[in-house]
């Protein structure tokens, strides 16, 4: 479904990232592990296309997305849930959510899939009236998941969900994740610092260093691989 | 009841006020005479004044940090209550109307003209209100699309005999042109930068004017710019006056209905996300650099507008009319009034253009008194007079009722 190929992002005369080579399958969650620096948020911008600069092909369903525009990456199927939530403060929960349909036009549909969220969701529903920015740090992360699900997308790029959330939250985040990719077979390319948890979670998981990928394979692998284990583990 | 301390500091300020005001309030040289005069009178009433201000100042403080919540909700309860009200409603509306439609009626030509320029002035904050309250952009250079669309009309009835009428959308598209030629090299800055580099654009557009002799007749400017005819009709001063009047009335209706529909519409609310969050706004798939377009093109849009109406309501322009003054007047009637409130930007512009002229007999004290009430504003309300309220719509369980 989506296609890394020797993707060389620079940050000026910094390589971020080194002949990364991804490829993703329809249905599939993916876990991209790693720690702080490795290159793993830089990913994911450079698939939505929120950084410009770089070199390498990356092919959704088959189409290039070389030159094409963030807007035009949304409005292809793919929605990216930006590193620290990112959500708008000033506006209501459910201006927010109205924002993420922004490129869809079929009102009737927005309405139902709005429904459908507020339903995953229960404690947004309860907010809608309030604006994003008094939420707590767990309800802003399912606003932004909410939020880019409104655009329907076909993949789903999360970055970061677990950071700075109490663990039990992180488990509902997760628990809702899996959900998600259940239900409305949506795929799930997953940045984590957690590398347990997402391994857990995810169907195939790459890690990565210093703008490298040095592993991947099955999560369930990668989790008993020794090397993983005690750097990114900690066992 | 009041603590030492507190009357220490209040006499350490007033002592400081009295040095400050010394020089001028107190020394005043004769060159007729060659003597110098102490009016020592003067530093003591300052002494006092500044004395017993400086209690009321953090008396005002305090106030602001604690408390006056209570008073304020009472207040402020029985003011919404008044308001919601809809016989309450419609009948001050009506009453506004009907001042609206007899002001030029009852009051002198002078009044009018002075009431002409204020609604003149609420389409620009309108126009800017677009930029700088919804988008967030600060523009500084706004006064060159108004510049834009009073000589658009001036050139275009000079060399082609174009009407005011026809001028008016002429105008209006010129400047959105404008605005989009400006949106494109600052698309990618921001805050001060952009404050900078729109300076600079509204210093280009005045320079030009006044420079370009052939095209644009220099600093002499235009002159008999006709004003707009009534089906063919000629109509007396008074009369024309009249008409400019309820032709700008209708302008701002226009202005008020555009404004409060963009709002609320999908661009508006990608205007404001713009402001807030631009990675978010990106990974949304909201297209930056249209919507900052928009953005500008639609501010300017008012500004061309207003402008022509500047043409025929003065028949007289020259560049310097466009001076980094009336930019910086026009902001500072927004922040004043309170930041992309409509109803603030109104109050804004009425308080920034009518003060001025009626308190002509304190002409002296204008800087003065504008420059401390800016202080005040900044200290005491930084949202403006009148805040901006965000809509919002309650779903009740029984029937979708839509509130504000």
């Amino acid at each position: 479904m989506l296609k890394l190929e020797d993707i060389n992002v620079f940050y000026g005369n910094i390589q971020a990232l080194t002949d990364v080579n991804i490829e993703i399958y329809e249905g599939e969650i993916i876990a991209l592990i790693g720690a702080n620096g490795a290159g793993k948020t830089t990913t994911l911008m450079a698939i939505s296309a929120i950084i410009p600069q770089k070199t390498g092909k990356i092919f959704f369903m088959g189409e290039d997305l070389r030159n094409r525009s963030p807007d035009q990456i949304v409005s292809l199927g793919i929605s990216h849930v930006p590193e620290g939530r990112h959500i708008f403060p000033h506006l209501t929960v459910s201006e927010n959510l109205d924002l993420g349909a922004f490129l869809r036009k079929d009102k009737k549909m927005i309405k139902e899939d709005m429904e459908y969220l507020y339903n995953l969701f229960p404690i947004l529903a309860k907010r809608k009236n309030q604006k994003g920015g008094t939420l707590s740090g767990g309800e802003q992360q399912m606003l932004a998941i909410s939020r880019a699900l409104m655009a329907k997308p076909r993949l789903l790029l999360l970055d970061e969900p677990s950071l700075g959330l109490a663990p039990i939250i992180v488990k509902q985040i997760f628990e809702i994740i899996k959900k998600i990719n259940k239900e409305s077979n949506t795929t799930i390319f997953l940045v984590e610092q957690n590398a347990n948890l997402a391994l857990k979670v995810s169907f195939r998981g790459y890690v990565m260093e210093n703008g490298k990928i040095i592993f991947k394979g099955p999560s369930d692998g990668l989790i008993k691989n020794k090397k993983i284990k005690s750097a990114y583990l900690g066992l | 009841m009041f603590k030492l301390s507190e009357i220490i500091k209040s006499i350490a300020v007033s002592a400081w006020f009295m040095f400050l005001t010394f020089p001028i309030l107190v020394i005043k040289v004769n060159t007729y005479e060659k003597t110098i005069d102490w009016r020592w009178k003067n530093m003591i009433l300052i002494g006092i004044a500044s004395f017993f201000l400086s209690f009321l100042w953090r008396y005002m403080l305090k106030q602001k940090e604690y408390g006056s919540d209570k008073k304020k909700s009472k207040a402020s309860s029985f003011f919404k209550n008044t308001v919601k009200n809809p016989k309450f409603y419609t009948s001050s509306i009506v009453l506004i109307l009907c001042l609206i439609i007899a002001f030029p009626f009852v009051f002198s030509i002078y009044q009018t003209n002075i009431m002409t320029s204020a609604l003149m002035y609420v389409v620009l904050g309108l126009g800017l209100n677009i930029v700088v309250g919804l988008a967030g952009l600060l523009d500084l250079g706004y006064v060159a699309f108004f510049a834009v669309g009073a000589y658009s009309y001036a050139l275009l009835n000079h060399h082609f005999g174009i009407t005011f009428f026809m001028a008016l959308p002429i105008g209006a598209l010129l400047g959105a042109f404008f605005g989009i030629l400006l949106g494109f090299p600052v698309l990618r800055l921001k805050g001060d930068y952009l404050a900078i580099v729109t300076l600079g654009f509204g210093e280009i557009i005045r320079l030009i004017l006044e420079n370009w002799n052939d095209f644009s007749f220099g600093p002499s400017g235009i002159a008999n710019i006709p004003k707009p005819s009534f089906f063919g009709i000629n109509l007396s001063i008074y009369e024309t006056t009249t008409y400019m009047y309820f032709i700008m009335i209708l302008l701002v209706f226009l202005t008020v209905f555009v404004v409060n529909r963009l709002e609320d519409s999908r661009i508006g609310r990608a205007w404001i996300a713009l402001k807030e969050d631009e990675v978010a706004c990106q990974a949304m798939g909201i297209d930056k650099t249209k919507t900052k377009l928009y953005a500008f093109a639609t501010g300017a849009a008012w500004a061309g507008l207003a402008g022509v109406v500047f043409a025929a309501k003065t028949s007289f322009i020259n560049p310097a009319s466009f001076t980094f003054l009336e930019s910086a007047i026009i902001l500072s009637l927004i922040v004043l009034g309170g930041m992309g409130s409509i109803f603030g930007v109104i109050t804004g512009a009425f308080i920034f253009i009518l003060l001025p002229e009626y308190l002509r007999a304190f002409s002296d004290y204008r800087m003065l008194v504008f420059g401390a009430a800016m202080v005040l504003m900044m200290v005491f309300r930084p949202q403006g007079i009148i805040k901006k309220r965000r809509r919002f719509y309650k779903i009740s369980d029984s029937g979708g009722k839509k509130q504000r």
